[in-house]
């Protein structure tokens, strides 16, 4: 079945996609634009008045906003019709998150609610389960939380102590343990838990009601950022869960877990997306009201600058956020038609299938809003550091975002890792192709003409992508099955790995985008990709440098430090002309506008 | 009783404004267009009117005079709830054009109780509505904070200088509404959303009506002149450039 997809999880790199074959944010249809709208002026009347309000933690208050979300159906987008949502595809109900990422705290709430929340009933969930739960979940009846974590077990996420035991009467399941960063803990009337069966090895996934006995909380955390969300530990002390209530199969927990993480990391990735337009809003407003020297700030090189990266942080990183989004939406149109298979297991596959997609998006996303955020309090200066300003509420938020769904750690990790592994198990021809590169670098010449705009852009990516495949060629056969620990190493790959992805998204994009957009726009994003292409040349190469010293295999080195030089070798760019351009369209039109 | 909600299209209040051909044009190069935001309070107030079955409001259609780009600002009123619609398939010429549009069609087709914006954000004309109930020759009320039904009769709040008025009128009426009218904008639900496309928006062909306006040019303000910082212990200069620049004393 895999087969029959248009491109396969990790295949970005081994195959060269055009752009007519990815979706671009500009194709949203009217009724996406619509959801769209809903979600700002929700935003506008419900969120942004109450910011203050919502950090101080106003008893009842995020819960109030979460339900009214839920009454204008914001909260079951892309739960199916006859579980009272919508069925809408990922890209709608990224878009929504998209939006409602501006939200600050609430955007925490609605994505831990509309994601980890409620994914695991809607995709695990029999038709029962589904009717009891789903349903008032995705009108706002109910509110969800999703409990993983404990104080032992972050990270290494299956090593938590939280145990279910069956009763005498064979009926229910005595659960006991606890769990911590409990998000919408304080307020959600559904849980799911995840604890392990008598002596099982992995987890089993049960849906637990707040109210039920035996459940104990403590105080809302003290947090640095997104205090506005509630986040509790929870304690379950002989809680009598009837056997109804376990999730999917015994032992499927662990998986379900991960998979929900999936889906919750690419999720995250378009809910910085809404973040980071804000701030970008906020900084380029703040530019053209502050005046230092008798004249406006955005006037000054240094702040164009980083109103300009601002701007093509966001962009690329959302070009790469909406590609894989459509892709995994394929991706479950495939899945659907498999025999025996049904919603959950289609939506899964699909999230797997682009897991180490997915783990760029996170990490790269998250990484771009934190520039963002810290470029706006320096933007406003003092007035940045002040409490009374939102960059500064903007600057403690963003933090969680390297943390929460899989630390950047373990997501960068797991971008090689992934990709490794389904070249291993000839999920895709990864190591063919690698072979090929390998063998090309003996008689490796830089005598690149070019060829045109697009062609010569292309002919980079595809000369970065190589880089990334030399090296895991390399490591592979150095570490072998000890790679894994190697983790420096392992992260360098990432880092290639997800320039290449974000540089060959945002080409396509803007190659698009020239059939759509006027000529002077086009010259725009054209310096957008100019600029981002240039920088991820050099970061790909000192990436490649630090991973082919660690390699250390003398044979290769040489080789490689020449294909290095070679493959990242691309035309210079005038930066600074191409930032100021960027900018002073961000300071005329006084907002995000690309 | 059936309700008209006159929605104008015109560019999102953010836009910034710019003109081409000489400065006769408005430039709608990458404009987002949105429903005139008092247009979209007082549709917000008949879906208010119409969910208190006791006002017995049977449909609300809401209509625009525009060429089809101005679709999606339709379907939106849609989404926010009105029943259905109907566009007149004609460029807005100027307020005189589109008034004998709706009330050629009004004529047709009967309302009770007519909504129309005081103003429409882009030309900021306020004469529609007064034009409409004109041609009707039904009675109209400008400057409409309230309306409410009792009893099958409009009982209508006005603002005046220090206070407001209420007023009752018997059917049909056209009330012209501003602020006030509702509390904030209704926000599309997803339901609303889903259903859009699937309410009836009628394409009606425009009669023959001559515009009695014509724009000549566009001209923007004058670009602020920069502030000027006098000492504190400077009083004289201070009075100088009040008396002799700014001449407001």
């Amino acid at each position: 079945m895999e087969e029959k997809l248009t491109i396969k999880g990790g295949e970005f790199l081994i195959k060269q996609t055009e752009a007519n074959e990815i979706f671009i944010p500009e194709e949203f249809d009217e009724e996406q634009q619509m959801i769209a709208q809903s979600c700002d002026d929700f935003l506008e009347t419900e969120v942004f008045p109450n910011l203050e309000r919502i950090d101080a933690q106003e008893e009842g208050l995020m819960e109030e906003i979460v339900k009214k979300a839920g009454e204008l159906g914001l909260l079951g987008i892309s739960v199916p019709e006859e579980y009272d949502g919508f069925g809408q595809s990922f890209v709608t109900s990224m878009l929504a998150s998209e939006r409602m990422g501006a939200g600050n705290s609430f955007a925490v709430a609605y994505s831990a609610h509309t994601g980890i929340g409620s994914c695991p009933i809607a995709y695990y969930g029999n038709h029962e389960q589904k009717q009891k739960y789903l349903s008032k979940l995705a009108t706002g009846e109910l509110t969800g939380a999703y409990c993983l974590t404990e104080p032992g077990s972050g990270s290494d996420a299956n090593s938590g102590k939280t145990k279910a035991v069956l009763s005498e009467d064979g009926k229910h399941y005595i659960l006991n343990g606890q769990k911590m960063w409990i998000t919408n803990g304080g307020f959600a009337d559904v849980q799911t838990v995840f604890a392990k069966i008598d002596n099982d090895r992995v987890y089993s996934a049960f849906i637990v009601e707040s109210k039920w006995d035996g459940i104990t909380f403590n105080p809302e955390e003290k947090k640095m950022g997104i205090k506005g969300s509630s986040t509790r530990q929870i304690f379950y002390n002989d809680v009598k869960v009837p056997v109804d209530n376990l999730l999917g199969k015994r032992g499927e927990g662990f998986r379900i877990a991960l998979n929900i993480l999936h889906m919750g990391r690419i999720k995250l990735g378009g809910n910085v997306l809404g973040a980071a337009k804000r701030a970008v809003d906020q900084s380029v407003n703040y530019s053209n009201e502050r005046k230092q020297f008798g004249q406006l700030i955005s006037s000054f090189g240094s702040i164009k600058h980083k109103l300009a990266q601002q701007a093509i942080k966001t962009f690329t990183s959302e070009s790469a956020v909406y590609r894989v989004s459509r892709n995994i939406d394929e991706a479950y149109e495939v899945y659907k038609n498999m025999e025996g298979c049904d919603l959950g297991r289609a939506t899964m596959d699909a999230y797997g299938q682009f897991g180490s997609e997915a783990a760029i998006m996170k990490v790269f996303a998250s990484e771009a809003l934190d520039y963002i955020v810290d470029e706006e309090v320096q933007i406003m200066g003092g007035m940045g550091f002040s409490a009374e300003m939102p960059a500064d509420r903007n600057y403690r938020d963003s933090r969680i975002n390297r943390i929460f769904e899989g630390t950047n750690e373990i997501n960068r990790i797991l971008v090689t890792d992934t990709i490794v592994k389904r070249g291993a198990k000839n999920h895709i021809a990864l190591f063919e192709k690698a072979k090929e590169v390998i063998a090309e670098l003996d008689n490796l010449k830089d005598d690149y003409k070019s060829q045109g705009y697009y062609e010569d852009k292309r002919h980079y990516v595809e000369n970065f992508k190589k880089v990334a495949l030399m090296l895991m060629e390399v490591a592979t056969n150095k570490f072998e099955r000890k790679l894994v620990h190697e983790q420096e190493v392992l992260n360098s790959i990432a880092d290639i790995l997800m320039n290449v992805y974000v540089a060959e998204s945002t080409m396509l994009r803007v190659q698009k985008l020239e059939a759509i957009k006027p000529a002077d726009m086009c010259a725009l994003y054209k310096d957008m990709l100019d600029v981002y292409i240039f920088e991820a040349a050099s970061v790909i190469s000192k990436h490649a440098l630090d991973a082919i010293h660690s390699i250390e295999d003398e044979t290769m080195t040489e080789k490689l430090l020449n294909a290095v030089r070679v493959y990242t070798n691309v035309a210079g760019v005038n930066t600074k002309d191409a930032r100021r351009r960027i900018a002073d369209k961000l300071i005329e039109e006084n907002k995000y506008c690309f | 009783m059936k309700i008209l909600v006159c929605i104008s299209n015109v560019p999102d209040t953010t836009t910034k404004a710019k003109f081409v051909n000489d400065n006769t044009a408005f430039d709608t190069t990458g404009v987002q267009w949105i429903i005139n935001p008092w247009d979209e309070l007082a549709l917000t107030r008949a879906i208010e009117l119409k969910s208190d079955a006791a006002n017995s409001i049977e449909n609300i259609t809401v209509i625009t005079v525009g060429a089809k780009d101005a679709e999606p600002t339709i379907r939106k009123a849609l989404a926010i709830g009105a029943d259905d619609a109907v566009r007149i398939d004609a460029e807005p010429k100027d307020a005189y054009f589109v008034a004998a549009q709706i009330a050629e069609y009004v004529k047709n087709n009967p309302f009770d109780l007519i909504f129309s914006g005081i103003e429409s954000a882009d030309h900021n004309g306020s004469a529609v509505g007064g034009m409409v109930s004109e041609f009707l020759d039904i009675p109209s009320v400008s400057a409409v904070s309230g309306v409410n039904i009792e009893n099958g009769q409009v009982k209508i709040t006005r603002d005046i200088d220090g206070g407001n008025e209420q007023v009752t009128a018997e059917l049909p009426v056209l009330t012209i509404v501003q602020k006030g009218i509702a509390k904030e904008p209704m926000i599309a639900a997803m339901r609303g959303i889903m259903m859009a496309r699937k309410k009836p928006l009628n394409v009606v062909a425009p009669v023959e009506v001559e515009a009695l306006t014509e724009v000549v040019n566009y001209e923007m303000p004058q670009p602020k002149p920069p502030c000027k910082m006098v000492d504190p212990e400077n009083v004289k200069e201070l009075v100088d450039l009040l008396q002799n620049e700014a001449k407001v004393l």
